[in-house]
């Protein structure tokens, strides 16, 4: 089969307009269009049910699109289907393997699958580097749920694609595993394999994802670079504690939309940053100067991406729609 | 070779399906083997000498060899179904079936691996009876090329119709259900073990739309010569079958038909 090499920075992967409506009625995917470079990681987060993983089965032809299409490096997921899904890699959310066959003819059946010729060395390769060469004869029944993850990621990985799909790949497993995972995406990034991936948990886009895209009830709300997204997004407060109780907030410092605390002890200041890095803070501290007001401790806080993706997900769906970005 | 097939088609897909699912035969060896030829020694034991002995010659032909055929076509489609019905639906039940839906396979190639490997355990299993019956009896194939064409036509038609019914099963009841209260009875109401001349008149009639009359028939032509109906007309009735279940396998899979939502 023809292999593709995409170049790093190019779009390998374009989805333009992609809705899906199951037989029920159920509209899981709405109008989502995404553009995706070779070699970048994004997360894609998302309540249950908001449809990260039929846009992930659509991609990869498990489920048949209602309508829009999709390009791998150039080439429609229909029609040259032979071409795009020897591109990609698959990591199912659902840890589904043959339990009486042995993690080797597991893999190699995998190579196989996708019309690449065996190559024991490479299937070595893959092993060695998920930490699985000592089980390679083993019944995939004998393997732990931690293994049996490695193993879908190794017979993903098989075929040597240049997209991988991770499906909530680190669902259910413990800490340890998890930070083994995100160094098994580091090494994969650094090999040039573009990278998927569906998540609950919000370390671990934070951790380790270049972009974050956000789907809610079936639409791409959100689609931003992580740092922007935090600097954009992310509110920021500052606290100060001071040395005598205030009974009320002076009038000058009103306009800033500073509280007071029930004790009178501390002001909170919330604030947002500008692309450009401009704030009020010196604005406040002048006015609190001003106001004869001293403190005797200071210091700032960041909203975490968990809380920006709770704040946009809980948002009217009118308002929340901000159609999909690049 | 390999580097031929694999311009044109994805051979290596193929190959790895058949091999995967030939390697569960192995696996099962001993239950594989040692069934088809304790279950043939057993029908040749009660049918053939116990039963047989008080039976007279059935178109001039004795009666443990009259059966031999029978025994053949009972066990091809049996195997043909459940081998390649229980080799798609297992995949479906797990969820590995995933993969294949996700891999650049075409709806051929994956028809390709799963039915060549479900016929080839059936023709195994037939080829075991026949040599399992040569102890029992004196074996007289008068047309081996068109017993072989018989055997192996059967096993390829049942087999995709095995698929389709693993497809279309959605729990394991449907799986069985089938082979267990259609095939079977008809295998056995199809002269397998008598001749339908046997019959009064009408039943002799309602036996002709039996499918499986034609099959033994013609298998049962191939060794002896005799036959309830023309063997070309049960060449050409399996392989219209063959090609019906063909058409309805190539529409599964443009449909997405309970594999792709």
């Amino acid at each position: 089969m023809t292999v593709i090499e995409p170049e790093v920075g190019s779009t390998i992967l374009s989805i333009q307009q992609l809705s899906k409506v199951y037989a029920g009625g159920f509209e899981a995917l709405k109008s989502v269009s995404l553009d995706i470079k070779a070699g970048e990681i994004i997360a894609l987060l998302g309540p249950n049910g908001a449809g990260k993983t039929t846009l992930i089965s659509t991609i990869c032809g498990l489920v048949q699109p209602s309508s829009g299409r999709v390009f791998v490096a150039g080439h429609d997921i229909t029609t040259d289907y032979r071409i795009t899904r020897a591109l990609i890699g698959l990591v199912p959310q659902e840890l589904t393997t043959d339990s009486f066959e042995t993690v080797w003819n597991t893999v190699s059946f995998s190579r196989g699958l996708f019309g690449r010729a065996p190559d024991p060395s490479h299937i070595e390769r893959v092993l060695r580097s998920l930490s699985l060469w000592d089980k390679k004869d083993n019944m995939l029944r004998t393997l732990s749920g931690g293994m049996k993850r490695r193993v879908l990621i190794a017979k993903a990985l098989s075929h040597e694609p240049r997209i991988l799909f991770l499906d909530e790949p680190t669902a259910g497993v413990d800490v340890s595993l998890r930070k083994d995972m995100w160094a098994i995406v580091s090494d994969l990034r650094a090999s040039g394999v573009t990278i998927i991936l569906t998540t609950h948990y919000i370390e671990e886009a934070e951790e380790i994802a270049d972009r974050i895209g956000v789907i809610n009830h079936g639409e791409l709300i959100l689609v931003e670079e992580k740092r922007a997204l935090m600097a954009k997004l992310g509110k920021k407060q500052l606290e100060l504690e001071l040395f005598d109780p205030l009974e009320e907030l002076p009038s000058s410092l009103a306009p800033f939309g500073i509280e007071l605390s029930a004790n009178g002890l501390k002001l909170i200041y919330t604030f947002e940053t500008t692309e450009s890095g401009e704030n009020n803070i010196s604005s406040v501290l002048e006015a609190l100067r001003e106001a004869g007001i001293t403190f005797k401790d200071l210091h700032t806080s960041q909203s975490s991406l968990e809380e920006i993706f709770v704040g946009l997900v809980n948002q009217p769906a009118d308002g929340a729609a901000q159609g999909a970005a690049t | 070779m390999s580097k031929v097939l694999s311009r044109v088609m994805n051979y290596y897909a193929v190959l790895a399906i058949y091999k995967f699912e030939m390697a569960r035969m192995r696996r099962t060896l001993l239950q594989s083997i040692v069934t088809p030829v304790l279950t043939t020694s057993l029908y040749f034991i009660v049918f053939g000498a116990a039963i047989g002995s008080r039976i007279q010659e059935v178109g001039g032909v004795g009666y443990g060899a009259f059966i031999v055929p029978g025994l053949i076509m009972l066990s091809l489609l049996t195997n043909s179904i459940s081998n390649a019905s229980f080799g798609i639906y297992f995949p479906k039940f797990s969820g590995t079936v995933y993969e294949v839906l996700s891999a650049p396979v075409s709806t051929l190639e994956v028809v390709l691996g799963y039915v060549g490997a479900a016929a080839t355990k059936a023709i195994i299993l037939g080829l075991i009876i026949l040599v399992t019956a040569g102890f029992f009896i004196e074996l007289r194939i008068a047309h081996p090329i068109i017993m072989l064409l018989f055997i192996v036509l059967t096993a390829l038609s049942f087999s995709l119709f095995g698929f389709i019914l693993g497809i279309w099963a959605d729990n394991f009841e449907k799986l069985s259900i089938v082979p267990a209260l259609i095939i079977t009875p008809l295998v056995f109401l199809g002269g397998s073990f008598y001749s339908t001349d046997m019959l009064p008149p009408v039943w002799q009639s309602v036996s002709l739309m039996n499918p499986v009359l034609y099959l033994v028939s013609g298998l049962r032509w191939s060794f002896y010569e005799i036959s309830e109906v023309n063997v070309w007309v049960s060449l050409v009735g399996v392989s219209l079958f063959l090609l019906v279940c063909l058409g309805v396998v190539y529409g599964i899979f443009r449909t997405g038909y309970r594999l792709r939502p």
